[in-house]
């Protein structure tokens, strides 16, 4: 199989389908779910059934229909949340690489300080002062990310602007839009790709790790680090419901990290190919 | 090619065939039925431009091919056995004790954490020739026979600790402690300063002279190859062009590609500036100086003119500021002090001060095509935004602009919608003319334009600025190491040194003098470099390239003061034993006579 020109490797496909489906489990929830996500349906911890396929939880909703919706959340969430960190990180990076010493020692120094605190700790706070919101979520997290982004975004725009036809659109009389919009990110895009990939499982799991320990997603909204937490406890009566979405959690990451290498692997080997 | 006076056949290379082999089948052929015998002591150049499938061939006769390529046809038998039949371990154990190889990069392959002694003792104690002792003793004979400063203590430095072209040496001595029986050496000066190249070109041969080796000498410069070779083969596209003795390729070749090659070298003034002249200064630089945010200054004092249709030559090795200046004047770094005038008006300091007008009227072509344009732009956006961002034009007026300014530099219209990595070096160069151009400037700097070119593209693109400078009546500001180049293309030549601008003469004044061989004082040194450097190779007076003019003409001994044996080095006269050692002396010396005493000394050199 080849994609843009360049073979994919068996590991890349397999990563290809486990994201393809999960984002349309996400997408098409609403459709394809048996039930609602907040419905009581069944009684509490029912066993798998021909009806309820994966069981019930604490509550008596049906797991299966949980599980999509809670794609649906824990997806859109993670993709937000790592789109706005990307958008800060890029323009602050990029800001900082061309425009001069002093934004650039300012913009380093800031970042960290904020790389300085550990992230958990850094959200816990957050979260539990401002409440448990979704856009406070949204924002805390990618306030906590931005930092990294900001470091690749830098290092990569500063490789790029010395190059000379960074210094050729300089000569010319470009403004620093144009240099950053034209000359720049187009050439800074497959590493910023990759890191994208990366960074939307960190926030997943980062995501998923907060609603575990009670400050995510809230309920009645489903999504899949809170229902782990929902359903630990049917590990003591032998059943596997927990592992359901702790598995999803695992298998989507790995699919994500896949694909991930592979673009890396296509990056690091240096592209012949325009555009 | 068989010569006399070689020992027995070390390697015979049978119709080798290279292709590249892949999941899709078989690709391009790389190298197709090239053949050729190597005897001891006997030194192959082989020369051809990039992609011709030099470094391949040399390879092969490792026993190595690099990814996806494989010997599909032919032989190289080494001493007696085909390479091809041996096992994998067989192979693993010539190298480095029969075959030994030498990388163009020394700084990338040797590994920056261990010491010099721990990387070149290696090999033979790991091979089981030497004990650790013996390994060092020996590679303490070849840091003195490849003339390292203090050989005894030379292996206990690491990697960084040395400048290139010593680090270059102790790559030979790596590939020479085992005493193989053929060397290749893999374009090992070109990533070289031109005086250290000569340095270590001139070890190299005394080296291999000594050891009776055979070598491979893989370049694209044949300067270089005349230096060292015994015999010589052309290569092209992968085809043997033409094999024989260094001496008949040289001064008779049969094969038109090698003419092309040979003339390109031995060409002179044919492109040298006759038409008329304005009086009128475009671009003067007045006692200019900069430095980056350190003190040193790297342009020092400079003054300098470009009237309109000038060719101004800034000539330098490298670190003499050339580069900086460019910068200077393009305002990507403000001078320190001094004013640069633009038509008679103080051109501002900072880039970020100046208008578009005066941005527009300087353009700047770089070096290295494969950087100076985006990777991810068409060749239509590329030119074309000049012309949109200057003169305001529509997309569709762009594109018409586009197109004729396509025309101008002699690449196809539908190049139009390509994107840089579809085409060759000289046509991305050519690109970058043509971006400059849509800026309708009136002065272009170059900045080593042809130097990252193979020979005969480079020659292209010069003809194809002088043939744009005669249509369209631009200046240019030429920085280039290359005095062929200078010769060829400038009428007034500014030579720098050490950020100091030590010469600034019309072409005419800096080449008139020409260099007989019989100077009173310098003689012993000329008269050597002559004989050894040039003559040998370049026997007919044809061939002698009149930069020794150039360099042993008396202003230069005057101005350049005790540099003078350097840049006789730079001009390439390769061996340096006692006998030149001793005319440096004498330069030395006379360097120190009284001036009246000089004066008289050069006039009789003259």
């Amino acid at each position: 199989m080849r994609l843009f020109g360049y073979k994919v490797p068996i590991t890349a496909q397999i990563g290809m389908v486990i994201i393809v489906v999960n984002l349309l489990i996400a997408l098409l929830a609403p459709l394809i779910a048996p039930y609602s996500e907040s419905d009581i349906v069944c009684d509490a911890w029912a066993d798998p059934s021909s009806q309820f396929w994966f069981g019930c939880d604490n509550l008596g909703r049906d797991i299966l229909s949980r599980m999509m919706f809670g794609a649906r959340t824990s997806i859109g969430l993670s993709l937000m949340i790592t789109a706005l960190c990307f958008v800060i990180g890029i323009i602050a990076g990029f800001a900082a690489a061309i425009s001069g010493r002093w934004l650039d020692i300012f913009l380093s120094r800031l970042v960290d300080l904020l790389l300085s605190m550990p992230t958990l700790i850094f959200a816990f706070v957050i979260l539990s002062v401002l409440g448990t919101d979704i856009p406070v979520l949204i924002i805390t997290i990618a306030l906590l990310y931005a930092p990294i982004v900001f470091r690749l975004a830098r290092a990569v725009a500063m490789n790029i602007t010395v190059l000379e036809y960074v210094e050729a659109a300089k000569l010319r009389g470009e403004g620093i839009w144009w240099i950053i919009r034209r000359e720049i990110l187009p050439n800074a895009i497959p590493p910023l790709a990759a890191e994208f990939g990366l960074r939307f499982c960190f926030t997943f799991l980062f995501i998923a790790a907060l609603s575990f320990l009670g400050l995510g997603v809230q309920p009645p909204h489903a999504d899949w680090g809170g229902m782990v937490k929902d359903l630990r406890d049917m590990i003591n009566l032998g059943s596997i419901a927990p592992l359901y979405p702790a598995g999803a959690i695992a298998l989507l990451t790995i699919g994500v990290n896949f694909v991930v290498d592979w673009m890396l692997s296509i990056h690091s080997r240096g592209h012949g190919e325009g555009a | 090619m068989s010569m006399p006076g070689f020992g027995k056949t070390i390697v015979d290379v049978q119709n080798l065939v290279i292709q590249v082999k892949t999941d899709a089948g078989i690709g391009p052929t790389l190298v197709d039925d090239v053949s050729f015998q190597l005897r001891q002591g006997e030194v192959l150049g082989l020369i051809g431009e990039s992609g011709a499938g030099k470094s391949t061939i040399g390879l092969a006769t490792l026993g190595y091919t690099r990814g996806s390529c494989y010997m599909t046809g032919g032989k190289v038998v080494f001493q007696g056995r085909d390479i091809r039949e041996m096992t994998v371990s067989e192979r693993a154990s010539i190298r480095g004790r029969g075959v030994a190889y030498i990388a163009q990069s020394a700084a990338a392959s040797f590994n920056p954490t261990m010491t010099l002694y721990d990387q070149i003792c290696e090999i033979p104690v790991l091979q089981g020739l030497l004990t650790n002792e013996q390994a060092r003793d020996e590679a303490v004979k070849l840091f003195r026979a490849l003339e390292l400063p203090r050989p005894e203590t030379f292996g206990e430095r690491y990697p960084h600790q040395v400048s290139g072209g010593q680090l270059q040496r102790a790559m030979a001595a790596m590939a020479m402690i085992t005493k193989p029986d053929l060397l290749v050496f893999d374009e090992p000066t070109t990533a070289l300063d031109v005086t250290t190249q000569v340095e270590v070109l001139a070890s190299f041969k005394h080296l291999i002279r000594e050891n009776g080796t055979a070598a491979i000498y893989i370049t694209h410069d044949l300067a270089v190859v005349a230096q060292i070779s015994d015999s010589i083969m052309v290569l092209r596209h992968g085809k043997m062009v033409e094999h024989g003795s260094a001496v008949q390729i040289l001064q008779a070749p049969t094969q038109e590609y090698t003419r092309r090659l040979v003339a390109e070298h031995s060409m002179q003034g044919d492109f040298a500036v006759n038409n008329t002249k304005s009086d009128v200064a475009l671009l003067s630089v007045e006692a200019v100086t900069a430095s980056y945010s350190s003190l040193a200054k790297v342009v020092d004092n400079i003054s300098l003119e470009v009237r309109s249709r000038d060719t101004v030559a800034v000539v330098g090795e490298s670190g003499s500021g050339k580069s900086t200046m460019a910068r200077v004047i393009t305002g990507l770094l403000p001078r320190g002090a001094g004013d640069i005038k633009f038509e008679g008006k103080s051109l501002p300091a900072r880039l970020k001060d100046r208008t578009f007008d005066q941005l527009r009227r300087i353009q700047m072509i770089y070096q290295m095509p494969d950087v100076a344009l985006n990777p991810r732009q068409t060749l239509n956006e590329i030119i074309g935004r000049p012309v949109q961002f200057y003169f305001k034009r529509s997309a569709a007026e762009a594109r018409t602009r586009v197109k004729e300014l396509l025309r101008q530099i002699d690449l196809p219209e539908d190049f139009i919608d390509r994107y840089p990595a579809q085409l060759s070096g000289g046509q991305k160069q050519r690109v970058s003319i043509a971006r400059a151009l849509a800026a309708e400037p009136d002065l272009i700097i170059c900045d080593e334009v042809t130097s990252a070119l193979d020979q005969l593209v480079g020659e292209e693109i010069l003809k194809l600025l002088k043939s744009l400078q005669d249509r369209l009546g631009l200046a240019y500001l030429f920085i280039t190491h290359d005095l062929g180049t200078v010769r060829r293309i400038a009428n007034k030549v500014a030579v720098m040194q050490q950020g100091k601008l030590v010469t600034w003469a019309t072409q005419r004044q800096c080449f008139r003098r020409r260099f007989t061989p019989t100077p009173k004082f310098c003689s012993p040194l000329c008269q050597k470099c002559v004989q050894t450097g040039w003559t040998i190779c370049w026997p007919s007076a044809k061939f002698r390239p009149d930069v020794f003019g150039f360099c042993a003409s008396g202003q230069h001994c005057e101005e350049l003061g005790g540099n003078a044996f350097s840049e006789l080095l730079k001009f390439r006269c390769i061996e340096m034993d006692a006998v030149t050692r001793a005319g440096l002396n004498k330069c030395a010396r006379i360097q120190k006579a009284d001036a009246v005493k000089r004066r008289s000394l050069l006039i009789e050199l003259r």
